[in-house]
């Protein structure tokens, strides 16, 4: 058998290359980033001539996925949970205009926030865009939900969303594969104004998803990824929900069940096996690792008086990742636990890497801003983040990509002035050129500070969109050329660099400042893959 | 046959190497594995840790649950410590003594080897100085590995075989060194076992 050792994110980008994908689409975003850089590491993909390359940010990967399903080919696109959001217009609309070529839109969930700023879950986009919902419980279900996804989406002319955890994302298992299939030959929609949302055919098209609504709770319901297994004990039936079947499975070590158990991987949620468990058991516990969206849809479809345990009587935790010892409480069984940690042990948070140019570039940064004073420095998401950490403590915001160009001109609008921008290369072309257009027009009294190292640091160092770009990017949305600075980030040139600073931020219009120096990380890689390339 | 066990050390120690050795050889032995790895934001140069299970069994979840870890094996002293309340009371702590002190509040290095002293049952040896000895300074990691070989009931030749997958692309010198490291470490533990 052909088993594969493979991540969660692996298994998908294997079941895709091998489901007859035809182009992957996606913004890195961490837990999500490593299924694309297997296709564009898999020679397999290459032979297949398989498109991967990444994209400026995840609404462009949506709508270019969208395009490739329109034109009859099998199209994945990828993104970690906020991406989802920047991409929400187009996945939203595509529900709507439906596809053509099979398209399946990848969303990976990061509960507990290990690498985002909220812990949003992507099965409340799929829901509202009404579409089918595929959660799987282990790496061979995401390798194999892939293919079949792919068939879904073919079948009814929607768009599927996959969605991960963090936790899945990024364990590794065996895999076995299945056949190959063969990439679609490229066909035109059958009606051409399918994806012409005027209103008039919008309505044609929505009555269309509506309709279809009937046949995805028929899949649901007839889907070999949801399961009920009988237990003997009635006074309790458990629903689990993707990966926290497996916790739930870990606290039955010989697989035997003691309740009644419903596993639920894909949606909406399958009615019949649902409403057995209702009718056969007194309560019910909800186990879902993020959001408690299937407890919320129980009430919907069952009316009340039925008994739901989960996140929302606190018989799950509310917020954060689910593990077997947190399934085990929640079920009344005993808890289990090593020693305590050591008083002695102090945390030890991530932080800019020793020689990192971002380093240098907030030390100038911090010499500047005392001469007005703190609370001005608007940033966003990278790993310049950091720098809000001590011992920089720089910058004063992180919402969304693109967000300090933004807020540092809404800051200004409001007479925060000057109000300085922080944000890296590939976050300036993911989301930034907008808001900088927005200030140029407006003249506002900002300075940015777009820091290139020449790569998408934070989750290993993609190639940068940006690279090359960035002075006749800002050239032309209309900055003026005499205010646009590219300052080395080396110590040795700190109180030059400090000069033009105080220069630019005392400028009462748009400055950009651009420290150029590449991240040290890509460097050590480089100079690592050349001694590697000597040894073979 | 069953292993549950915590890697553990800082962003960049070579965790991943360790856990890719003991994969490679748990599926050459026709063992099932889960292994759960940190990727992202933490990596830059934060606490890391990964849970790696191998079982002659299916295995349900990608977590070990709490106290019910068999070992940690740790290329840094004081996160070997962070994942007590993981480890089953009969469990071993197999740990690096060298600190990577990347934070001003590092606690005092005595007072860190006293509470390493105190576990029931510790391989505790300086990995950074052996790869060191042997002109390897990065094969520390699997100087630690080596430690933990008497724990894993695993073959060691597949463990070696394992060395020789992973590192097959940076030619036989770095090979070689890194079986060398293997077993200085398998010999230093094999000792402190028996004592």
């Amino acid at each position: 058998m052909n088993k594969l050792l493979l991540l969660g994110d692996e298994a998908i980008a294997q079941g895709a290359i091998d489901a007859g994908l035809s182009g992957i689409y996606a913004y890195p975003g961490t837990p999500s980033t490593e299924i694309t850089e297997y296709v564009q590491r898999s020679k397999e993909a290459r032979a297949k001539n398989i498109r991967s390359s990444w994209s400026v940010n995840e609404k462009t990967a949506m709508e270019a996925a969208l395009g490739m399903s329109y034109a009859g080919k099998r199209a994945m696109v990828c993104m970690k949970h906020v991406g989802l959001n920047v991409a929400a217009d187009p996945f939203i609309n595509s529900s709507i205009t439906g596809t053509n070529g099979g398209l399946i839109v990848v969303s990976a969930d990061d509960p507990s926030m290990h690498s985002s700023q909220n812990e949003q879950d992507s099965r409340f986009f799929g829901k509202f865009a009404m579409i089918p919902i595929l959660e799987p419980a282990n790496q061979q279900e995401a390798y194999d939900m892939v293919h079949y996804g792919f068939d879904i989406s073919e079948k009814y002319k929607v768009p599927v969303l996959l969605r991960i955890t963090t936790r899945l994302a990024h364990s590794r298992a065996g895999v076995n594969r299945k056949n190959f299939r063969e990439q679609n030959n490229g066909s035109l929609p059958k009606d051409l104004r399918q994806f012409v949302l005027l209103p008039a055919i919008a309505r044609k098209r929505y009555k269309i998803l509506l309709d279809n609504q009937q046949n995805f709770d028929r899949e649901s319901n007839e889907s070999c990824f949801n399961q009920y297994f009988d237990g003997e004990d009635k006074s309790l039936g458990i629903l689990a929900s993707g990966i926290a079947y497996n916790y739930l499975m870990e606290n039955y070590p010989d697989g035997k069940m003691l309740h009644p158990v419903l596993k639920i991987c894909q949606y909406p949620l399958p009615k019949n096996h649902v409403e057995r468990l209702a009718k056969e058991c007194e309560e019910i516990l909800v186990i879902e690792e993020g959001y408690p969206l299937i407890e919320e849809m129980l009430k919907g479809f069952l009316g009340y008086g039925l008994k739901v345990k989960g996140r929302f009587d606190g018989t799950v935790p509310r917020a954060g990742e689910l593990n077997p010892n947190i399934v085990a409480v929640s079920m009344g069984l005993k808890d289990t636990t090593g020693n305590p940690v050591p008083s002695i042990v102090t945390t030890r948070p991530p932080s800019l890497c020793a020689g990192c140019p971002h380093i240098d570039s907030v030390l100038a940064l911090n010499d500047v801003i005392p001469q007005y004073s703190n609370g001005r420095v608007f940033s966003d998401i990278g790993c310049y983040t950091l720098s809000a950490l001590p011992p920089y403590e720089t910058i004063n915001s992180c919402v969304d990509m693109g967000a300090s160009i933004t807020m540092a001109k809404g800051a200004a609008d409001a007479g925060l002035i000057p109000a300085i921008a922080v944000i890296g290369d590939s976050t300036f072309t993911h989301s930034g050129i907008t808001g900088l257009l927005d200030a140029v027009n407006d003249k506002s009294p900002i300075t940015i500070f777009i820091l290139d190292n020449a790569t998408t640091a934070m989750t290993g160092g993609q190639k940068s969109a940006a690279t090359g770009k960035i002075e006749d990017i800002c050239r032309g949305v209309g900055v003026a050329p005499e205010h646009i600075h590219v300052i080395n980030p080396l110590k040795k040139h700190h109180e030059e660099n400090k000069k033009i600073i105080q220069e630019e931020v005392a400028y009462m219009g748009v400055s950009v400042i651009i420290p150029r120096r590449e991240c040290i990380e890509t460097q050590k890689k480089k100079v690592r893959e050349k001694s590697k390339s000597k040894a073979v | 046959m069953k292993k549950d066990i915590i890697l553990a050390g800082v962003g960049g120690q070579g965790i991943i190497t360790i856990a890719a050795a003991i994969g490679f050889a748990a599926i050459e032995a026709g063992l099932h594995l889960k292994q759960s790895e940190v990727h992202g934001m933490s990596q830059r140069g934060g606490e890391v840790s990964s849970h790696l299970r191998i079982s002659d069994k299916e295995i349900a979840s990608d977590l070990i649950p709490f106290g019910k870890a068999d070992m940690i094996i740790s290329v840094e002293p004081m996160e070997a410590l962070r994942y007590l309340p993981n480890l089953s009371p009969e469990g071993w702590v197999i740990t690096n003594t060298k600190p990577f002190i990347n934070i001003p509040n590092y606690p005092d290095y005595e007072a860190l080897m006293s509470e390493i002293k105190k576990l029931h049952h510790h391989v505790a040896l300086d990995a950074d100085e052996m790869a060191h000895e042997l002109k390897s300074p990065r094969s520390a990691n699997i100087v630690i590995l080596g430690a933990a070989t008497p724990f894993l009931d695993i073959d060691i030749l597949k463990l070696e075989n394992a060395i020789r997958t992973i590192f097959r692309s940076k030619g036989d010198n770095v090979i070689e060194t890194n079986l060398k490291a293997l077993h200085a470490g398998k010999e230093f533990a094999d000792r402190e076992v028996v004592a």
